[in-house]
């Protein structure tokens, strides 16, 4: 089966009714930034038209993993065990790679926990869309920091953090990923346009998203707060989602003359990037956002770190798992009938008689 | 000189066995030195020869230089336990050659490398001929090996040839056999086989020429090992597994179990190419380690494909999270335990059967799994497909609990059947189905009474087909729950799914004899020094009867059979008895009868000790 097959069964010719992509009601608390992601992948599936039959959402432990369930009833849903989100969806993508995947994890649950299994999904780059909603605190167990918490930063119940905290894009770049965005929950419109890239692209899509934490982290001198986004967001790009239909003229690698780059994403759609100053990044370049998120993060005490958001780094042609295992063909393994599972007798009959005396 | 058995009925001076292809052989040598090829050949040689074979390697947990022993038992009455005395032993290794020597059985012979008594070197070793009940064969290795003008190359490889020429000709192994033996192990290659050969050959000769002591220990063929073949039983749980719809494999190395991945891999890229796209119809991931391992079987399980993973006791402990998720959700995954002796670097290369307890109940509280037992390499590559059938009827995670002794060690057996019934995939909805249903349908709803649930998969394309999996707190309809009714309610229908498995499992093997005064329970590789107890005990006057779990949860027959004697004793090789307790826990009221006998010392149980435990046991009463 062709990639064109695959998309038109992820993809519907026409999107269901707005209503069928929503979810349950949330149990997080009001204001919280994984309450506004949810209704970005509610708003991006629906603008996509994404068959939410052939779509699965997964995810690990603590407040970001319970939101799957605030999306997309009429997904398959399954809410893993703490930091084994990757596993599960390797799993469960070997197993039928057409499903589309988003996982959701927060920074307790990929920095700490799940650090490992994370960088492995990377390192296969399982096809997926994996976000995680950062806000530098354990929530559901009230208020500890996590490993993306600011050094330096005081927590009432946590107390004085002393350690550097953990740039899970930078993470994501060591390992070889092969789509590495950074947004903020209070930028909807870039969360979309990320999502979008992000659904249609083959491969690990790695989404950090600074998710603030009204409950436990929201004060201004966190990095994670919504104060501090707003104030110290530096969005690479604008960034406009091409659907496949779409024609465009530009077709060049690297910015034009106008200030345009355009992506082409595995789907056939493409992104167009419109830079919003003069030293623009070129995400193409794995070096330049390596150097970038390293020269945003190290700042002199006395300065601000800035918040990088856009797209950081992408490759659309590494191969995937998928790819790597030989097993993209047209029907899933989870539909091989047994006659493609269980070779007839004569096979064992002459495995066994080779072996006889 | 070939003579039938029955022409030399000669016994053992000691008594433990007569003289005649009835006795054990011990090979002793330095990890990594490429014994094993050498110790292959003499088994599958004297298989060949038609007589009752089994191998027994005994190795460290080291890649080279740390002392291994590789023990071969032949039995003209089909015996292939381990026996505790050795009858000849073939000493390569100078560390313990004097303690080898000390161990050998009265009357017992030593064939040591000439070195150790000849050079200087060795001479620390302390290694002389000081036993007068047994006879010493100096072997001059690397004179043979010289005269055998093999290439310099491959001198080391072919140097334990040379032990091989000379047991042959002391004990009389044919050496058409031996050649026949290399040319399976060598898979027919001329170039490998040869050089080994001429070592073998010119080995043989020497000792027909130098050696004045006769040996007393002989082999003669038999007619017994036509119709079967040799091979190990983590090779045919992976044969068994590819047979079964094996999908994904997702594994991290431990021993004992990796020899079972590396099967897997071997048959499922023979065996499960798609003839008609020539992709494969599999997956195997090396995980990086066995969370992930068994997460990705959970997620593959959860999407619809029949995976597994294999690992030993340190792997199942750190499953422990996921496969109680995945009973609590409700996912099929098959689990294959090689058991091993203990942690970290206890005893990893020893076995045990250890894991009975740990791997039934693990979790996190109110889980019990089904654990199936394999005796033999036929039920090896049984249970390999049928532990999918399993997991996917009853919906949950499957064990299947091996060892150490019958997972990486060389044992007869007849031809594997080939699966009698088609793949049972359990209830799943269809799109059609759920169309019919109008959609009304709900995840743990117990419709047909036996507790297994209907489940759909993801992809399936109808509006009613997706819920939400997750572990504790759902109520029917999978949404969330922390009600107490709904939990009580799910509590009690996971009970009649384990009620459910008690007729889905392999059921328990009686054999009854008439006539027999005590029972004994056993379970997994000790089946073999069961079979040959029961008839040391026999002649001893005590009738036995046998039940063999093959799985848990037990069945009436358990219960039945242990009301038919005043002592049943329940025989295992572990320290606390872990099946007599379960036992014990199921069947309090039996409790009076139920005697556990168990012992673990790294080692696989010999009829020996369990005749003789069970003897002082009844002398007791």
């Amino acid at each position: 089966m062709t990639l064109v097959d695959i998309n038109s069964l992820r993809f519907l010719a026409e999107p269901l009714d707005r209503k069928e992509y929503g979810g349950k009601p949330s149990t997080l608390c009001k204001g919280c930034g994984h309450n506004s992601i949810a209704s970005q992948i509610i708003a991006v599936a629906y603008e996509l038209g994404i068959n939410p039959n052939q779509l699965i959402k997964l995810s690990g432990i603590g407040c970001s993993s319970k939101s799957p369930a605030y999306f997309l009833n009429r997904s398959h849903g399954f809410n893993t065990l703490h930091g084994r989100m990757p596993s599960v969806a390797t799993g469960a993508i070997i197993a039928n790679h057409h499903l589309l995947a988003v996982g959701v994890s927060g920074d307790g649950d990929t920095g700490s926990i799940g650090l490992g299994q994370f960088k492995h999904i990377i390192r296969r780059n399982v096809p997926m869309v994996y976000i995680i909603e950062n806000n530098g605190v354990y929530g559901l167990t009230k208020g500890q920091f996590s490993a993306t918490a600011d050094k330096g930063q005081q927590l009432k119940y946590a107390g004085l953090n002393d350690l550097p905290p953990i740039d899970l894009c930078l993470e994501a770049l060591a390992g070889d990923a092969t789509f590495v965005a950074r947004s903020f929950a209070g930028a909807p419109r870039q969360v979309q346009s990320l999502l979008k890239a992000a659904f249609s692209h083959n491969g690990i899509a790695v989404l950090d998203i600074i998710s603030p934490c009204v409950a436990f982290n929201d004060h201004e001198s966190s990095t994670k707060s919504y104060t501090y986004g707003k104030n110290h967001q530096v969005p690479l790009q604008d960034i406009t989602y091409i659907p496949v239909e779409d024609e465009i003229m530009i077709d060049e690698e690297g910015y034009d003359s106008a200030g345009e780059q355009t992506v082409d994403l595995h789907s056939g759609a493409r992104i167009v990037l419109k830079k919003l100053d003069e030293s623009a990044h070129d995400p193409t370049d794995r070096a330049a956002a390596m150097r970038l998120l390293e020269e945003a993060r190290n700042v002199p005490p006395t300065e601000n770190p800035r918040l990088i958001t856009g797209l950081i780094y992408i490759d659309s042609n590494r191969p995937t798992l998928v790819d790597a295992l030989h097993i993209g063909h047209e029907m899933p393994l989870a539909h091989l009938p047994e006659s493609k599972l269980r070779p007839p007798k004569e096979v064992l009959d002459a495995f066994v008689s080779k072996l006889m005396v | 000189m070939v003579q039938g058995v029955e022409a030399l009925p000669r016994e053992a001076a000691d008594g433990s066995g007569s003289l005649i292809n009835d006795f054990q052989l011990i090979v002793a040598t330095i990890n990594g030195t490429g014994s094993q090829t050498s110790n292959t050949a003499i088994i599958r040689s004297l298989f060949k020869m038609g007589i009752p074979v089994n191998g027994k390697n005994i190795f460290p947990s080291n890649i080279q230089g740390l002392p291994t022993w590789f023990t071969i038992r032949v039995s003209k009455d089909g015996y292939i336990a381990r026996l505790e005395d050795n009858a000849i032993l073939v000493a390569m290794n100078p560390n313990t050659a004097v303690q080898d020597a000390q161990e050998l059985a009265p009357g017992g012979i030593c064939l040591y490398d000439e070195v150790f008594t000849t050079d200087q070197r060795y001479r620390s070793f302390g290694f002389v001929e000081n036993r007068p009940d047994i006879t010493y064969f100096p072997m001059p290795i690397d004179q043979i090996v010289t005269s055998a003008e093999v290439p310099k190359e491959l001198v080391d490889r072919v140097r334990n040839m040379a032990y091989v020429g000379i047991l042959a000709y002391l004990i009389d192994i044919d050496l058409e056999a031996v050649e026949y033996a290399l040319h399976f192990h060598f898979g027919g290659k001329e170039r490998a086989i040869r050089p080994n050969m001429q070592v073998i050959t010119t080995a043989h000769d020497w000792a027909a020429e130098h050696y004045a002591s006769p040996c007393p220990y002989k082999v003669v063929p038999m007619q017994e090992t036509s119709g079967k073949f040799l091979l190990d039983g983590n090779s045919a749980a992976a044969l068994g597994a590819a047979f079964g719809g094996l999908s994904l494999l997702a594994w991290y190395p431990i021993t004992p179990s990796t020899s079972l991945a590396d099967a897997a891999k071997d048959y499922l890229e023979e065996f499960r190419i798609d003839r008609e796209t020539g992709k494969p119809t599999f997956a195997i991931i090396q995980a990086e380690d066995e969370l992930a391992a068994i997460g990705m079987v959970i997620g593959a399980g959860w999407a619809g494909a029949r995976a597994m993973t294999a690992t030993s006791g340190p792997g199942i402990s750190l499953m422990t999270e996921f496969t109680g998720l995945a009973y609590f959700a409700e996912i099929p995954a098959v689990i294959w335990d090689v058991q091993r002796m203990g942690p970290s670097t206890g005893l990893p290369t020893r076995v045990s059967q250890g894991d009975v307890m740990a791997a039934h109940f693990l979790g996190h509280g109110d889980s019990r799994h089904p654990v199936l037992f394999p005796s033999s390499l036929k039920e090896c590559f049984e249970f390999g497909w049928k532990a999918f059938d399993l997991a996917e009827e009853l919906q949950t995670p499957v064990f299947v609990l091996t060892d150490l002794d019958l997972g990486m060690n060389l044992w007869m057996t007849e031809p594997f059947d080939y699966p009698d019934q088609p793949m049972k995939r359990g209830k799943i909805l269809t799109a059609d189905d759920l169309e019919a249903l109008k959609g009304d349908w709900g995840r743990y709803r117990d419709v047909d009474g036996d507790g297994v649930g209907y489940r759909t998969l993801p992809g399936t394309e109808h509006w009613s087909a997706a819920y939400f999996t997750r572990g504790t707190g759902h109520d029917e309809n999978a949404n969330y729950s922390e009600r107490a009714d709904h939990w009580t309610r799910n509590l009690d229908r996971l009970a009649r799914k384990f009620n459910t498995a008690r007729r889905l499992v392999p059921a328990p093997l009686v054999e009854h004899k008439p006539g027999a005064s005590i029972g004994l329970i056993a379970y997994g590789t000790s089946d073999a020094a069961i079979a040959e107890a029961r008839d040391q005990l026999s002649r001893a006057g005590l009738t036995t009867g046998y039940l063999r779990i093959r799985a848990l949860p037990f069945n009436d027959a358990v219960p039945d059979f242990i009301g038919q004697f005043d002592s049943v004793y329940v025989i295992e090789n572990n320290y606390d008895g872990q099946m007599a307790k379960l036992i014990l826990m199921e069947y309090p009221r039996l409790a009076d009868r139920i005697k556990s006998l168990s012992k673990c010392d790294g080692w696989p149980l010999t009829a020996h000790w369990i005749a003789n435990a069970v003897e002082e046991q009844e002398e007791k009463k």
